[in-house]
């Protein structure tokens, strides 16, 4: 916790102009170098030495890429998707006015709009996973806070429950999916359906591998109430409700978003492997296609997707702290 | 003497340990008036909380019982406010706030929106904790926080107030201003209180009883001393006051030569200076063995999942 705590402090833009007008003080200059200097040198010395190896590295689709191929495809799938951008624009505005021609000459006419059929880019994949993995992480969210809350001050249900917890926790989401799969199939039967099927079986997936540790640690935040406040609330006769309201819950935001914060970070490392095998227009489905395609830039590609996902997961951690912060008492 | 206030008959507390029964309590008599102030004295593990955790509800005597104004005490409730040694403010609330907790609570049918406000700060002045009400506990050092929790306590308008070493956690200076306070406030609204305490002074100063408690297991109430001093009492006027070093030359007698102090002493001299029946229990119990007062508290509270 500390050291997450100490490397969030370089990050405001404030603070690094600061670092630069102060330049001279040896104080600031020592904590600037402590701060920034560091994580630079180590990424340079990082790309160095990937630099140097990756060509020795042989494999049927060529050499490994090194960084500056990797940095050649990232801008490379920029292009794509501004140009596709501007395709699906241009189809929209064509059928807009096609649309009108068919209008004008008879207006009982029946018009249908429909949707560009490209395929999706790699930043229409990003938003893919997002969403996948946002829905997925709140229904996780939605189930394990208030089971976690039941298990938390019934100790009976805590025995009762704690096996399954134990046994389920472990599960690979490799092992969830294909059941996953068979079970949205034959159960999400609609002729208008609202989400894709390979959509709602990578969002369970990620749910089912992400609510244990929001379960725990809210079960355990919850048991672990100050002996002290819950004589306070008895001795106000506090409903169970309230009492769960103004004494449970707050007394156990710290360990809960403890536990949010660890869901978050496993249901993104679950999505991937979960759109690989589901075939949800994200990113996991950006890794694999790109893999059965084995293009000369495959390698590449696939890497700007390992950095994007490295980088994204980092984000969303960031925000679960930015979160906490607001919400936790104890921060 | 007619009806006492609070009353407390032939109460036996027994715990159940993985080692078997451990009785805490042994047939403790109390009576106590409407406006008196009484402190329970006694070495540590005496059951001292025990008793106050009965009369507050928070735990059940096993055999006996506690009567209240003539209704018996089952459950905790607001009638019966505890002051607790660690303040027990909830973190996440400001001062004011944990004061409403109790306020809406107690009076949430009773009062309007405005006499409530009213009442918090009223009980917040009382205290001299009004320049501070939007702080959190965590800003406010342990004194204060141990006044806001007397504000709160007394902002239920209980008729017995419990006190549980309410000054035990602070340092003597804050802790003689305290005691001053409570002496003042005790004295305007005449409230009735149980208050536990380790420290001899503390207890003559402030009572009008004093309880004094054997040693445990089996503890029970051993010897009780009126104070005769006239109030207000001021603390240094007492010093030398004929009745205040008699009555603390008796509690002291009390707690360091008819009752030893427990696991200090020798197996070997307890038995020569004593032979009675929780003497002889003190030696099938190792101290390790023999809960804390906080161990007891926490007991039925514990959980766990592994």
């Amino acid at each position: 916790m500390s050291t997450i705590t100490q490397s969030q402090n370089p990050a405001p833009a404030p603070r690094w102009l600061n670092t630069l007008t102060d330049y001279l003080s040896p104080g600031a200059l020592a904590r600037s170098s402590r701060n920034l200097l560091l994580p630079i040198i180590g990424i340079a010395l990082f790309l160095v030495f990937w630099q140097l190896t990756a060509p020795k590295v042989d494999t049927s689709l060529g050499s490994f890429p090194a960084p500056t191929d990797v940095w050649e495809q990232a801008g490379q799938l920029w292009q794509e998707h501004a140009s596709e951008r501007e395709r699906a624009d241009r189809f929209v505005e064509m059928q807009e006015a096609r649309n009108a021609r068919i209008l004008a000459s008879n207006p009982d006419a029946e018009v249908t709009i429909r949707p560009y059929p490209g395929a999706p880019t790699f930043f229409d994949q990003i938003g893919t996973s997002l969403v996948t993995v946002l829905s997925g992480f709140l229904l996780a969210t939605v189930i394990a806070v208030p089971l976690g809350v039941l298990v938390g001050l019934n100790r009976y249900f805590a025995a009762a429950i704690n096996p399954l917890i134990q046994i389920f926790k472990p599960v690979s989401p490799l092992a969830w999916l294909p059941l996953v799969t068979m079970v949205v199939s034959a159960t999400y039967v609609s002729d208008d359906p609202m989400f894709e099927k390979a959509f709602l079986t990578s969002m369970i997936t990620v749910t089912l591998c992400s609510l244990w540790p929001t379960l725990i640690n809210t079960s355990f935040g919850v048991a672990a109430v100050d002996p002290d406040l819950v004589n306070v609330s008895r001795v106000l006769r506090l409903s169970f409700w309230t009492h769960t309201r103004k004494v449970v819950l707050p007394s156990s935001v710290p360990m809960i978003f403890t536990g949010l914060r660890v869901s978050l970070g496993i249901a993104w490392m679950v999505l991937i492997a979960a759109e690989m095998l589901a075939q949800n227009p994200g990113l996991g489905k950006f890794v694999w296609d790109e893999f059965q395609n084995g293009s000369s830039q495959s390698l590449s590609r696939i890497m700007v997707a390992v950095l994007a996902i490295g980088f994204i997961g980092f984000l969303l951690d960031r925000l679960m702290l930015l979160i906490q912060k607001k919400v936790a008492w104890n921060e | 003497m007619n009806k006492p206030h609070l009353e407390l008959t032939g109460v036996d507390m027994a715990f159940d340990t993985p080692k078997g029964q451990f009785l805490a309590l042994d047939n403790v008599n109390l009576k106590i008036r409407k406006g008196e102030f009484v402190s329970l004295i006694g070495h540590s593990g005496c059951g001292k909380s025990t008793v106050l955790n009965i009369v507050a509800g928070l735990l059940q005597a096993t055999r006996g019982g506690c009567v209240l104004d003539g209704h018996e005490v089952n459950t905790p409730g607001p009638e019966r406010a505890v002051v607790f040694q660690h303040h027990a403010l909830m973190p996440w609330l400001t001062v004011y706030e944990n004061v409403e907790l109790a306020v809406n609570q107690v009076f949430r049918k009773t009062m309007s929106k405005k006499e409530k406000r009213d009442w918090i700060l009223h009980n917040l002045t009382l205290v001299n904790m009004q320049h501070a009400i939007d702080k959190r506990p965590g800003e406010i050092s342990g004194g204060m926080a141990q006044r806001v929790g007397i504000a709160r306590a007394l902002s239920m308008k209980p008729s017995v107030l419990l006190m549980d070493e309410p000054f035990g956690a602070l340092d003597a200076l804050t802790r003689a201003h305290l005691q001053d306070a409570l002496m003042a406030i005790q004295q305007d609204l005449n409230s009735t209180v149980i208050m536990i305490t380790h420290d001899v002074d503390e207890a003559v100063l402030l009572s009008d009883r004093i309880v004094m408690m054997t040693n445990g297991p089996a503890a029970s109430v051993g010897e009780e001393l009126h104070v005769d001093l006239p109030r207000p009492r001021n603390r240094v006027a007492l010093a030398d006051d004929p009745t205040y070093v008699h009555c603390r030359q008796a509690v002291l007698s009390f707690l360091y030569e008819k009752q030893t102090f427990p696991g200090k002493s020798e197996p070997a001299s307890t038995a020569t200076e004593a032979s009675t029946d929780s003497n002889a229990e003190v030696e099938a119990h190792t101290p390790a063995t023999v809960p804390t007062d906080r161990e007891v508290n926490d007991q039925p509270q514990q959980r766990a999942i592994a």
